[in-house]
């Protein structure tokens, strides 16, 4: 399909144009050519996008298991709320008492998401997941070097950890230390006692974990990096399997972070905009990114916290992605909130049931709200990979769950249902990937050939690794 | 899959060829190439850069993941194949042609095993 710019010729487009409502000005340095704008009326503007979106695959369209990445549907409610004039006709710089209700509504979000976490303090500039594990990191530095304590640098990481963990750590200057995962899939807590000493800065970890599993040791893991002088980083990938039901902070974590896009409902997957919000005990929000809305008086205030590791970000982060999620916290309220985890948990569970009838799961169940299947021995019999099971879910409309991660488990696929779809939707998917098995054995070509009914086949996705074309270069 | 009698070999599935003098080429296995796949892109030592026997001095990017690479020896890399730059294909076509660094003044290895070891070590 062509691109806007290949559409269209001059004297085409749009020439009504609204009124000017700011004051015009003279550019010091004038165009010296005009901007290579597309040419399109605005048929053609609306079916060129239309085409687009027929194309993608989202929520909206069906089923999205990508495993860690909690891709449930978001509430339309909360895309009318962050459409309020009230929070979208304001601009960053304008003077504090002029925008009170959108400091309200930051400082209430983070009211909510603290009681939901076990958290004192709150900031919103994060952009997303990593971005916030890079400040929960900032911070665990900042407390260390409060104290004098310049010899922790060393930062424990699970081998199932998410890659970004590992990434985070190193970006914040911290040496990473890797500790294998028990049979269990959980965290090996003889191997976390021998890893930890007077250079232990933290230890990052999620739970429940990369496998979907709840660590049960979880206080016990706490408690030995408390006792080695270390602090603990929650990372929030998968909170939704837990929320409402237990916090972080009764974990024994010192900070954390949420993806409000993932748990919190907003629409992701297409580059943004995200919020990686970070959640600190009390003892570590005078370190935090500013400005952080508080209470004053009747009013709010934005106030720099006294000794700030700075801005992550500029002015205030994703504000409307807070917003979605304090509509959507709202709206579930305290009974919806843990309600909906223990939908997502029991969806998985339900999920995994039906899927072991034929697929082997790389742990054994119950779950927590996504669980992960090894098809090692399907490779190993029919040739069929996972990546060609995959393939296969994209001619039935499915979009694959999340493949080949984590990285201990061979040939895996990880599953995550959300709490958002119906037993039927779960039925008809089953039927899919157990169909897609059946296939593998019957005939193994159709599966490595698949998908044949999308807009783009089988990908080369090697031939883009390696000779990857970054630059869109027009008409010439 | 194919084990080269004359290398020793890590659990982490990297090759060590002894060249005498305290020296060794050292590369990934075929295992490790079948398993990761595709290899799109390889981070290499440098020259001069010191290396620890069992951790990582390198790491491999296919289309599913990136992994470390990790020494067999502690010492210091004399040379290193930048040809693999261009091609990592090179990996996946001759896994045992295609060294990653020659390392010398190697002061200790790691635990090591025999070709027959390996194969063993692989198939459980």
């Amino acid at each position: 399909m062509k691109l806007i710019f290949e559409k269209g010729a001059p004297g085409q487009g749009l020439s009504l144009m609204p009124p000017c409502d700011v004051p015009e000005i003279t550019l010091s340095r004038p165009r010296t050519e005009p901007l290579d704008l597309p040419h399109v009326s605005e048929t053609e503007l609306t079916r060129h996008y239309t085409a687009l979106a027929k194309r993608v695959h989202g929520v909206n369209d069906g089923f999205y298991p990508l495993g860690s990445c909690t891709m449930k549907y978001n509430p339309k409610i909360n895309e009318d709320m962050a459409s309020l004039p009230g929070f979208t006709q304001i601009h960053p710089l304008q003077p504090q008492e002029t925008v009170q209700g959108c400091l309200e509504a930051i400082h209430t979000a983070g009211k909510l998401l603290g009681e939901i976490t076990g958290m004192d303090a709150i900031t919103f500039q994060p952009a997303a997941g990593a971005h916030g594990e890079f400040t929960g990191l900032l911070l665990i530095k900042a407390y260390h070097r409060s104290r004098n304590d310049a010899a922790r640098t060393k930062i424990i990481v699970p081998d199932s950890a998410h890659g970004t963990n590992p990434a985070s750590a190193v970006m914040a200057g911290f040496t990473v230390v890797n500790i294998p995962s028990g049979p269990d899939g959980c965290v090996d807590v003889e191997a976390l006692r021998q890893a930890v000493g007077p250079d232990t800065a933290g230890l990052m970890l999620t739970n429940p974990n990369t496998v979907g599993i709840f660590d049960k040791n979880i206080l016990e893991i706490t408690k030995t990096v408390h006792e080695a002088g270390g602090l603990c980083y929650y990372d929030g990938a998968n909170l939704n399997a837990v929320m409402g039901v237990v916090r972080p902070g009764d974990m024994g974590f010192d900070v954390i972070h949420l993806n409000l896009h993932k748990t919190f409902s907003t629409p992701h997957g297409g580059g943004g905009p995200g919020s990686g919000a970070v959640g600190c005990k009390k003892f570590l929000a005078r370190f935090l990114p500013g400005p952080v809305a508080e209470k004053d008086g009747d009013g709010y205030r934005l106030v720099r916290p006294e000794d700030s590791i700075g801005r992550v970000k500029n002015f205030y982060g994703n504000f409307a992605v807070a917003v979605r999620a304090l509509t959507y916290v709202l709206t579930l309220g305290r009974e919806g909130i843990p309600e909906a985890a223990k939908n997502a948990v029991l969806n998985a569970n339900y999920m995994m049931k039906r899927l072991s009838e034929k697929y082997a799961m790389a742990y054994a169940g119950p779950c927590m709200h996504e669980f992960v299947m090894t098809l090692q021995d399907l490779k190993d019999e029919t040739g069929c990979s996972a990546m060609d099971v995959a393939k296969g879910l994209l001619d039935h409309g499915i979009h694959p769950p999340t493949m080949y991660f984590p990285l201990i488990v061979h040939e895996a696929l990880m599953v995550e249902p959300t709490e958002t779809e119906s037993q039927e939707t779960m039925d008809e998917v089953c039927g899919v990937f157990l169909s897609l098995w059946d296939l593998a054995h019957e005939n193994p070509q159709a599966l490595h050939d698949a998908p044949t009914r999308t807009p783009v086949g089988r990908l080369d996705e090697v031939g883009a690794a390696r000779n990857p074309v970054l630059r869109y270069l027009p008409h010439d | 899959m194919n084990f080269p009698a004359e290398l020793k070999y890590t659990k982490d599935h990297e090759w060590v060829k002894d060249l005498g003098d305290g020296a060794a080429l050292v590369g990934i296995t075929d295992f490790a190439q079948s398993e990761l796949g595709d290899l799109v892109f390889i981070n290499l030592p440098q020259e001069g850069d010191e290396v620890t026997a069992d951790e990582s001095f390198c790491d491999v990017e296919s289309v599913k993941a990136v992994s470390d690479v990790m020494s067999p020896c502690t010492g210091v890399v004399e040379e290193v194949h930048t040809e693999l730059e261009d091609e990592p294909q090179m990996l996946n076509e001759d896994p045992y042609g295609a060294w990653i660094a020659k390392i010398k003044d190697i002061s200790a290895y790691g635990e090591l095993m025999t070709a027959g070891e390996y194969e063993a070590f692989v198939q459980k």
